[in-house]
C-alpha cells in the first residue's frame, strides 16, 4: 500500500495526525484554500471534493485513510484562465452571491452529471430503471447535500442544467 | 476530537484481535463516527479501519437471493441492477436517506450500527443515558420531536435514524456477523437492533470483537414495494416516520403485508401482528385503521412527538391505499 494520497494528479504524504481530516489536509497542509470548511460535520456540502471519481464530504474522512486515492479539489477541476464548463456556467448564471459554497457545488456538480451519465438513480427518479435526466427536480434533490447561505439555488440549477444541456448536445 | 491510535489490521482475524469493544471502535466510512468523534460524544482510544477488507461485492445466493457485503457503499446498493429490479423497496428508502456525498462513502454495516440523532445524545453538556449511564434523560421532558412512540423506556426514548434498515426489515434480511476464532452467526434485521429498556447504551446485539460482515436478502417475493418516508424537508432529512411495505393481492384480498416503520422507536418497528390481521381480508379503509389500531395501541407520545401518532396511522393507511389500489 503506497502512504501516499495523489491531488490533483500530485503525490503527497499522509499526514502523521490521524486526527487530520482529508478536509483539514488539503487547507492547512497543502495549502489548497479552494475548498471551504462551513460546518465541519457533513451538513453543508461547502468541502464536497471528488475521491476516485466520486464526491464525498472531506470533512468527514481521515486523510490518513486515503492512501493511494485520487482526490480532485475545485483546484484541479479548472484554473482562472481555463475554467471548466460549471465554472464558465456559475459566472454566467450569476450562480453565487459570496462565492463560499461555490468550490463545493461545483465539485458536486461536476460529479453529479457524472453520475446522471452512468445512469445513477435518486429520490426524485420517478422509475429507478430508465434514463436518468437532469432535469431541475433531479439536480435539487441530487444537489441536497450542498447548502448556499446566500440562496443562489435558483441560478445554481440554471447553470447546471446549461452545462448537462450541453453535454446532451455533444 | 481527542487523540487516537489509527490501526489498519490486513485481515479480519487481525481486526477481530485489535478490536475489544471498549477502547477501540470500528471505523468504515467514518462519516457518522467522525462526526461523533468530533462531538466528544465518541473518544476511542484506537480507530480500528476495517474499511479495505474487501467485503464490498453483492453476490447472487443459492436460494435467489442476494449477499450484500458489509463494505458495499449505499450507492452501490441503491444502483445495483437486481436490487432496483427485484428489491426496489431497499433502493427507495437508501435513496431517501442523507446526501449523495454522504451515501458515496456510507456503509452497509457502517448504516445498520448509525447510532441516534436524539440531540440530547449528541450534546455533551446534557444528560443522556445511552451516553452517559445514570445521567438521565433529557428528551423524556425535553424537545422530543424526533423521538420514539413505540418501546420507549424511562431510561431513553431515543429513536434508531435510518431509512436502509427500515426496508430490510421490511424484506425480512439477515445480518451476517463474524466474531474471533471464525465463529460465525445470523441474526434477522428485525432483531439486530435492541429496545432501549434498562441497557440503552447498547443500540444492538453485537458482541465486543464482532464485526457485520454482510446482508442476506432472502429471495425475492411478488408484491408491490414502497417506501414512504415523511420528514420536515422534501430532502436530507431524517423520517419523523416512515413506511417500508411489500404488499401482494391475490385476486380481491391481501395475501402479503410484510411492513416496517422508522422514526418511530430504537429500532425499525416490525410488527408481526399486523400481516395476521391484514392478510386475507379486502383491503378498505376501516381494514387500514384496524391495522393502524394494532399498531399504535400501546404508542405513547412525549409531547412535542404527539403528533407522529396520527401521522403514522396515515402514513400507514396512505401506503396500503396505494399498494392495494383503494380509495380511502
Ligand atoms: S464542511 Fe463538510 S459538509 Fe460542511
Ligand atoms: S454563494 Fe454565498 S453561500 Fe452560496
Amino acid at each position: 500500500m503506497p502512504d501516499t494520497i495523489t491531488i490533483n494528479g500530485t503525490d503527497h504524504p499522509l499526514p502523521s495526525d490521524p486526527r487530520t481530516s482529508l478536509l483539514d489536509f488539503l487547507r492547512q497542509d497543502l495549502g489548497l484554500h479552494g475548498t471551504k470548511k462551513g460546518c465541519d460535520h457533513g451538513q453543508c456540502g461547502a468541502c464536497t471534493v471528488i475521491v476516485n471519481g466520486m464526491r464525498i464530504n472531506s470533512c468527514l474522512t481521515l486523510a490518513a485513510l486515503h492512501d493511494g486515492d485520487d482526490v480532485t479539489t475545485i483546484e484541479g477541476l479548472g484554473t482562472p484562465e481555463n475554467p471548466s464548463p460549471l465554472q464558465v456556467a456559475f459566472v454566467e448564471h450569476d450562480g453565487y452571491q459570496c462565492g463560499y459554497c461555490t468550490p463545493g457545488q461545483v465539485c458536486s456538480a461536476t460529479a453529479m452529471l457524472d453520475e446522471i451519465k452512468a445512469g445513477f438513480a435518486s429520490d426524485a427518479s420517478a422509475d429507478l430503471t430508465s434514463e436518468m435526466k437532469a432535469t431541475a427536480e433531479e439536480i435539487r434533490e441530487r444537489m441536497s447535500g450542498n447548502l448556499c447561505r446566500c440562496g443562489a439555488y435558483a441560478n445554481i440549477v440554471a447553470a447546471i442544467r446549461d452545462v448537462a444541456e450541453q453535454g446532451d448536445a455533444a | 476530537m481527542r487523540p487516537f491510535d489509527l490501526q489498519r489490521p490486513d485481515s479480519l482475524d487481525h481486526a477481530h484481535s485489535l478490536s475489544d469493544g471498549e477502547t477501540a471502535t470500528l471505523i468504515a466510512g467514518g462519516t457518522n463516527l467522525l462526526d461523533l468523534m468530533k462531538l466528544q460524544v465518541e473518544t476511542p482510544e484506537r480507530l480500528v479501519a476495517i474499511d479495505r477488507l474487501g467485503m464490498n461485492a453483492i453476490e447472487d445466493t443459492e436460494d435467489g437471493g442476494l449477499r450484500i457485503g458489509a463494505l458495499v457503499t449505499n450507492t452501490a446498493t441503491a444502483n445495483h441492477d437486481r436490487i432496483r429490479a427485484d428489491y426496489p423497496v431497499l433502493a427507495r428508502a437508501i435513496l431517501a436517506g442523507a446526501t449523495q456525498q454522504l451515501r458515496n462513502r456510507a456503509t452497509t454495516g457502517g448504516n445498520l450500527c448509525q447510532r441516534t440523532r436524539c440531540y440530547y445524545f449528541t450534546n455533551i453538556d446534557q444528560p443522556c443515558n445511552k451516553r452517559e449511564p445514570g445521567s438521565g434523560c433529557g428528551a423524556i421532558d425535553g424537545i422530543a420531536r424526533l423521538h420514539g412512540v413505540l418501546g420507549t423506556s424511562p431510561q431513553c426514548i431515543a429513536t434508531y435514524p435510518g431509512d436502509m434498515a427500515v426496508a430490510m426489515s421490511a424484506l425480512d434480511a439477515v445480518v451476517e456477523i463474524e466474531g474471533a476464532a471464525d465463529t460465525r452467526r445470523q441474526v434477522p434485521v428485525r432483531d439486530f437492533h435492541c429496545l432501549p429498556g434498562d441497557t440503552p447504551w447498547r443500540d444492538n446485539v453485537l458482541e465486543p470483537g464482532e464485526i457485520i460482515t454482510a446482508v442476506i436478502l432472502p429471495a425475492p417475493v411478488e408484491g408491490k414495494q414502497i417506501y414512504r418516508k415523511v420528514r420536515e424537508r422534501s430532502s436530507y432529512a431524517f423520517a419523523l416516520v416512515s413506511v417500508a411495505a411489500v404488499i401482494a393481492m391475490e385476486g380481491d384480498t391481501i395475501a402479503r403485508a410484510d411492513l416496517a416503520f422508522g422514526g418511530l422507536a430504537h429500532k425499525p418497528w416490525h410488527d408481526p401482528r399486523l400481516a395476521e390481521l391484514l392478510v386475507g381480508k379486502v383491503p378498505d379503509a376501516a381494514l387500514f385503521d384496524r391495522a393502524a389500531d394494532l399498531l399504535l395501541e400501546d404508542a405513547q407520545g412525549y409531547g412535542e412527538n404527539d403528533f407522529k401518532i396520527p401521522l403514522a396511522r396515515r402514513t400507514l393507511a396512505a401506503v396500503l391505499a396505494e399498494a392495494t389500489e383503494t380509495t380511502i
